[in-house]
C-alpha cells in the first residue's frame, strides 16, 4: 500500500464536480458508495442490468443533490457492448475522473462443482468482462495521464477454499490483473484501486446467517471514497481483514486443505 | 445465480432475529428482504404460511411480528424518489427511516411535518402505525400528510392511493397495520423551517388540572408534552413536567448540529428498574428542572429524542423486555379517567419509568383504523412481570374502555380480542381490505383469525 505523496485533497482533474462512472450501480455497497457522490454534487452515469431498480437507484442520487445522472441499461456480460457503452457513458459525463467497477455475481459453488458451464459463467462475469472494461479504461486513462479505476475484487480472492472457491478464483484472477495493470499504468499517472471487501450488511445481506456481525455498508462506502480520493493501490475492508487475510495467506497448504472453511 | 453485492460466498439462510422493541413477545420467523418496490409479490412466491411487511420493529408489541410466518423486511427499500423544494413534498421509498429523511432534508430547510419520540421508525411504518406527534393538536396524525402512495397486493396489483385516487384503500391502509398490502413509496408534505432550533419552554405541573390548564394555555403552540410522576402518590400525585416548543423563527444554521442546551437525564441509568428506583428518577427528573419554568433555545434533535441518544435502551428493562402501555380517552371523561388510571398504576407498585401524557386534537386522520381521537392520551411503560403486569394491562383496558377510550395497537401485546373489538368496532369493516396472505401475531391475537392458505 502506499499513498501519493500529493495532497489528500478530493480528487479533482478538472476544476467541477468529480466525473464517476459506476458499473454494477444497483449492488448495496455501489449504492452506498454512489450515495455518499452524490450528495458531494458529483456527475454520475449508471451502468445495471435492471432497468426499474436503476432508475430508482438514479432518482434517489438525483434527489440527494448530484449535479447530473444518466444511466444505461446493459448486460456487462456481453463484451462486444463494452466500446461503445463507455465511449457514451464518457461522452455523457463530459469526460471521467473515476471508474467504479462494482459488478459480479456470487454463484452457486455446488452448481459450479459439477457444471462447467456454470463455473465459466461466474469467471466470466466476475474476471472476463472486468478485464473487458478495464482494458478500455485504462487505455482512456493513459491517453489523458489521469483518472481513477477503483475495482471491487474480494477478500475471497487471496486464497482458495472449498466453500467458494469458483468466485474466489475468479476474484483471484482480477486481483491479480489489477495488479499488474497498476504495474503498467501508475508512471502515466493513473491509479488503480484493488477494494478487498469482508462480509458487508447491505440490503441484499438481511436475514443471511451471522449478518448481524456483518461490516456497515455506509462506513464501507465512505472507506472506500477516502481511499479513492487518497488515490491508494489497494483496500481490506473493513480493515481488520488485513491481518486476517494475512494469517490465511500463510497456512501451510498441509494443514490448510485439511480445514473446513 | 444470486447477484452479488458484498461477498464471501455464504448463502442466505433463515434469520429469526427480528424483535420488536418492547422485546416481547418473541416469536421466530423467516426474514425476507425486501429491497427494491417490485420485489413483492415476486419474492414470496409459493409461500403459503402468511406474511407481514415489516420497518425498524419500533413498535412496542406484536402488531410487526408473525409467528412462524414471513417477515418482509423493507428497510433496504429506502430511496428517496423527488424532493419539491418548493411545495415541500418529499417522494420516498417506504423502508427510508425518519432519520434519513431528517438527515436529507433538514439542511435543505425542511422538517418532517409529524415526528414520533424517536426518528428510527420508517416511512412505511409510521403510517400503518398512522403515529402521532408532539404536535396533534395542531397537525394531526402522520397519515394526514401523506398524500398519496403505492399499495401492492399479494395478487400482483398495483394501486395508487390517495384522497382522490383509491380512496378506500387510503383510509384502510394509513393505520392498517401491514395488513392491506406492501406499501412501496409515499409522497409526504414536509413544513419549511428557518432554524434547527427549537424554542423550549418546560414548566413544573402539580396534578391534572394543572395539566389541563397549561393544555389549554398552550393550544397555539406547536409541539407540547408533558411527562408525569406516575410513583409519587399523596401531594406529589399526578406531578410533572410540560414540555413546550415551537420551530425557532429565527433563521440559523440548519447543518451543523450544535451542543445540545438542555440534556436530558436519560444517558443510561446503570440501575435496575424497580419501584424504589423508578421513583428516585422521577424525583430526579421532577428537580432537574430547578425553576418552575425554563426556557432555553434548543436543538431538536434532544427535543424530539431524547432517547435516540441510548440505543437499544429498550435493554434496560433485562430479559423479560417491556410493555407500553397507552390509551386515549375522549374529553368528556378524560380527566376522571386518567386520575383513575394514575391511581391504579400506583396502587398496583408496577412502576412506570417513562409516562408520556398529552392532549389530541381534533385534526381528523384519513386512516379507518386510526389511533388518536380528541381527548387525553397516557402511555406507560412496564418491565413485563408475568404474574403482575397482565392482571394490571387486563384491568387497565377494561377502565379505559369504560371510559370511552382505546389502546394503541402500535403500543399493545395484551389487549384482548374482545377489548379490541370494542375499541375499534370498525374493524369488521376494516378486514375486508386486508390482503388475503397478510396477517400478524397481533390481527391473530385480537382476532382469532389465522388465515389458511
Ligand atoms: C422510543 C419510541 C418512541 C415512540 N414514540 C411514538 C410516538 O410519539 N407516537 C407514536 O405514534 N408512536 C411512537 N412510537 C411507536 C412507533 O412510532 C411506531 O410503532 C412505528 O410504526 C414504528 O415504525 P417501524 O418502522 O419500526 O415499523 P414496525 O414496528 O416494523 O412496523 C409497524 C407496522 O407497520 C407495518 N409496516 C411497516 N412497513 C410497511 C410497509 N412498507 N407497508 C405496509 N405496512 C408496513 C407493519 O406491518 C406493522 O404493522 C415510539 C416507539 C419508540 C420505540
Amino acid at each position: 500500500m502506499s499513498t501519493s505523496p500529493a495532497s489528500t485533497t478530493a480528487l479533482q482533474t478538472s476544476t467541477g464536480p468529480q466525473k464517476i462512472l459506476v458499473l454494477g450501480a444497483t449492488s448495496g455497497i455501489a449504492e452506498a458508495t454512489c450515495r455518499i457522490w452524490a450528495k458531494q454534487g458529483a456527475r454520475l452515469f449508471l451502468v445495471a442490468r435492471n432497468g426499474d431498480k436503476l432508475a430508482a437507484v438514479a432518482a434517489d442520487l438525483k434527489t440527494r443533490g448530484a449535479s447530473y445522472v444518466d444511466t444505461a441499461v446493459a448486460d456487462l456480460d456481453d463484451t462486444t457492448q463494452h466500446p461503445t457503452l463507455l465511449a457514451h457513458a464518457i461522452n455523457s459525463l463530459t469526460g471521467m475522473d473515476v471508474a467504479y467497477l462494482a459488478h459480479g455475481v456470487l454463484g452457486e459453488q455446488p452448481q459450479a462443482e459439477q457444471d462447467f458451464g456454470h463455473a465459466a459463467q461466474i469467471l466470466h462475469t466476475n474476471f472476463i468482462a472486468p478485464v473487458s472494461l478495464l482494458t478500455w479504461l485504462a487505455n482512456y486513462c493513459v491517453q489523458r495521464h489521469a483518472g481513477v479505476l477503483a475495482v471491487i475484487s474480494s477478500v475471497a480472492g487471496d486464497r482458495g477454499r472449498k466453500s467458494n472457491y469458483l468466485y474466489g478464483s475468479s476474484k483471484a484472477g482480477l486481483s491479480a490483473f489489477l495488479g499488474g495493470l497498476r504495474n503498467r499504468v501508475d508512471r502515466e499517472g493513473v491509479t488503480v484501486l484493488t477494494i478487498k471487501p469482508g462480509p458487508v450488511k447491505t440490503a441484499m445481506t438481511a436475514g443471511m446467517k451471522g449478518s448481524e456481525k456483518f461490516a456497515d455498508v455506509d462506513k464501507v462506502a465512505q472507506t472506500i471514497v477516502a481511499a479513492i480520493d487518497k488515490r491508494r493501490d489497494s483496500l481490506y475492508v473493513p480493515f481488520q481483514w488485513q491481518p486476517i487475510m494475512f494469517i490465511i495467506r500463510n497456512i501451510p497448504e498441509s494443514i490448510f486443505k485439511k480445514l473446513n472453511l | 445465480m444470486s447477484e452479488l453485492s458484498s461477498d464471501p460466498g455464504s448463502t442466505p439462510t433463515a434469520s429469526a432475529s427480528f424483535e420488536s422493541w418492547g422485546r416481547y413477545p418473541t416469536y421466530s420467523a423467516k426474514i425476507i428482504p425486501i429491497n427494491w418496490q417490485n420485489d413483492f409479490p415476486g419474492v414470496i412466491a409459493g409461500v403459503h404460511d402468511g406474511a407481514l411487511p415489516v420497518g425498524m420493529g419500533r413498535s412496542y408489541g406484536d402488531v410487526c411480528l408473525l409467528k412462524d410466518g414471513n417477515l418482509l423486511l423493507t428497510t433496504g427499500m429506502n430511496r428517496l424518489l423527488n424532493f419539491d423544494s418548493e411545495t415541500g413534498v418529499l417522494t420516498a421509498e417506504a423502508g427510508a427511516t425518519l432519520a434519513q429523511i431528517l438527515d436529507f432534508s433538514v439542511p435543505r430547510g425542511f422538517f418532517l411535518p409529524v415526528s414520533p419520540g424517536t426518528k428510527y421508525v420508517t416511512l412505511g411504518g409510521a403510517i400503518a402505525n398512522d403515529i402521532h406527534g408532539k404536535n396533534h393538536h395542531v397537525a394531526g396524525a402522520f397519515g394526514s400528510h401523506v398524500t398519496e402512495f403505492e399499495l401492492v397486493r399479494s395478487d400482483g396489483t398495483r394501486k395508487i392511493c390517495s384522497p382522490t385516487e383509491n380512496l378506500d384503500y387510503y383510509a384502510a391502509t394509513i393505520g392498517g397495520l401491514g395488513l392491506t398490502g406492501v406499501i412501496t413509496w409515499a409522497k409526504l408534505r414536509m413544513k419549511p423551517i428557518v432554524s434547527r432550533m427549537i424554542d423550549y419552554e418546560g414548566i413544573q405541573f402539580h396534578g391534572i388540572d394543572e395539566f389541563l390548564d397549561l393544555t389549554k394555555q398552550s393550544e397555539k403552540i406547536e409541539y407540547t408534552v408533558s411527562w408525569i410522576d406516575c410513583a409519587s402518590t399523596g401531594k406529589n400525585f399526578a406531578r410533572g413536567v410540560f414540555m413546550q416548543g415551537d420551530h425557532s423563527k429565527v433563521p440559523a444554521e440548519l447543518k451543523q448540529s450544535p451542543e445540545p442546551k438542555l440534556v436530558f437525564p436519560f444517558d443510561a441509568p446503570g440501575f435496575a428498574l424497580n419501584h424504589t428506583t423508578v421513583s428516585m428518577f422521577n424525583t430526579a427528573f421532577f428537580h432537574k428542572q430547578v425553576k418552575p419554568r425554563v426556557t432555553a433555545l434548543q436543538d431538536y434533535e434532544p427535543f424530539f429524542y431524547p432517547l435516540d441518544k441510548v440505543l437499544h435502551w429498550n435493554r434496560l428493562y433485562g430479559r423479560n423486555g417491556l410493555l407500553q402501555f397507552q390509551y386515549a380517552i375522549p374529553w368528556e371523561s378524560a380527566r376522571e379517567g386518567t386520575i383513575a388510571i394514575l391511581k391504579e398504576v400506583a396502587k398496583s407498585g408496577l412502576a412506570s419509568f417513562l409516562a408520556v401524557l398529552k392532549a389530541f386534537g381534533d385534526v381528523p386522520s384519513p386512516g379507518m383504523m386510526s389511533f388518536p381521537q380528541p381527548g387525553i392520551t397516557l402511555a406507560l411503560d412496564f418491565p413485563i412481570k408475568a404474574d403482575k403486569s397482565f392482571p394490571l394491562f387486563e384491568r387497565l383496558a377494561d377502565m379505559t374502555r369504560d371510559f370511552g377510550g382505546k389502546l394503541y395497537p402500535a403500543k399493545d401485546a395484551a389487549m384482548t380480542a374482545a377489548q379490541f373489538q370494542a375499541f375499534y368496532p370498525q374493524w369488521e369493516q376494516f378486514a375486508r381490505y386486508r390482503d388475503p396472505l397478510l396477517t400478524s401475531s397481533f390481527w391473530e391475537r385480537v382476532t382469532g383469525d389465522r388465515p389458511t392458505l
